[in-house]
């Protein structure tokens, strides 16, 4: 990486959004369905400007798993945004992908993590692993902005290939902290 | 009170049906389909309560030239109510919704739901942006229904009063590896199920 983009912010200088939205549209995903989380703002617009996908807002995670399921029935690949506070809501959903055997892939920004500022963000984040781990979905780590096309796509295969449910965690280190301070 | 028979309602919508997709929701709405004649084009849901009209966008979404129908019960549908603003922010024109409104859990010991304490569903999906909403009490018009459902512009929602009746079992597959690769095999051909 040259000296003038690690000037920048490391997260804007490789731009891993990109990256994952490239992995996606390589993997055939055209129903990309989110509650938006400030980790994820430039993977939804990049989804949004992209003709061949339809972004699509849910009023709560749990129902970004049933659309992946119906998607799946007609033929088309689906991918779920959301924040770890929202793997709290998904948990008895996620039993139709158990059950049945959908693909899902779930592209998680984690909250509680390293540095976080609101203290009421950290159970369900500490508990997030875990509450994947218990209703059958696998987890992978995004932990650094240049591997994030590497793990992108093996969540995809995960999903697609196997035909399994994947979670692909993206740590906070990487998001950056919300400050909670007023902007100037 | 003049409600409708929810197996009488169901049969008729789904006679005949072509190349309609049905999601069913669980319980007695899986039932209903289920006795109108159990179909590789229908998916019962066992399970994911709230999921049934979730599950009905991605399919619509996905097969923009093929009828969706979802056919579910008042309690299942106030469990995923936001997926009535999720579908209203979409407007996809092959999708409708029937809710057999009992009032009641009827899986549970007939408890009343909200729809019993005043809860106007057909109002709420009107709201949220459905083309056409309507709250359906007589047998006289389950055929403007059925008309809107194969040809008209969605999204439709159909709010139908049926009775209070505990009706025989009619029991889908329980195996939802199976219901899936049937549906997709049905609709996608041979060979694509496993993909």
């Amino acid at each position: 990486m040259s000296r003038k983009t690690s000037k920048t912010q490391p997260v804007e200088a490789s731009d891993w959004p990109a990256a994952i939205h490239r992995a996606l549209k390589s993997q055939r995903v055209r129903q990309v369905s989110y509650v938006p989380d400030a980790g994820h703002k430039r993977l939804i617009e990049l989804c949004h400007s992209d003709r061949g996908m339809i972004a699509l807002p849910l009023t709560s995670e749990e129902e970004g798993i049933g659309l992946a399921a119906g998607a799946w029935l007609g033929g088309e690949r689906s991918a779920l945004l959301m924040q770890s506070s929202g793997v709290g809501n998904c948990v008895n959903a996620l039993t139709l992908a158990s059950n049945c055997g959908f693909p899902l892939l779930m592209l998680v920004t984690m909250r509680g993590e390293t540095g976080e500022r609101n203290p009421w963000q950290v159970p369900m984040g500490q508990a997030t692993p875990e509450a994947l781990r218990l209703s059958g979905v696998r987890t992978l780590r995004l932990e650094r902005a240049e591997e994030a096309s590497t793990v992108a796509n093996t969540a995809a295969n995960i999903a697609f290939e196997e035909q399994s449910a994947v979670a692909l965690l993206i740590s906070q280190q990487l998001i950056g902290v919300k400050s909670f301070e007023e902007k100037r | 009170m003049k409600a409708l028979n929810r197996r009488e309602v169901v049969a008729s919508l789904l006679e005949r049906r072509g190349a309609l997709l049905v999601v069913a929701g669980l319980g007695s709405a899986a039932w209903d389909c289920t006795a109108a004649g159990d179909h590789p084009l229908t998916f019962p849901l066992w399970g994911a309560m709230g999921s049934a009209c979730m599950i009905g966008l991605g399919l619509a979404l996905a097969q923009p030239e093929r009828r969706v129908l979802v056919v579910t019960g008042d309690g299942e549908m106030l469990m995923g109510l936001g997926s009535l603003a999720t579908i209203g922010a979409q407007r996809p024109r092959n999708l409708a919704v029937v809710v057999l409104d009992n009032e009641r859990y009827g899986e549970t010991g007939m408890q009343k739901t909200h729809t019993a304490y005043g809860t106007d569903l057909a109002a709420v999906a009107g709201a949220c942006g459905f083309a056409d909403s309507r709250i359906i009490r007589r047998n006289t018009e389950i055929a403007a229904v059925r008309s809107s459902i194969y040809r008209g512009r969605g999204p439709l929602f159909f709010q139908v009063k049926v009775k209070r009746d505990s009706l025989p079992l009619a029991l889908p597959p329980r195996d939802g590896a199976h219901l899936k690769h049937r549906f997709r095999e049905a609709l996608l051909g041979k060979g694509a199920a496993a993909q």
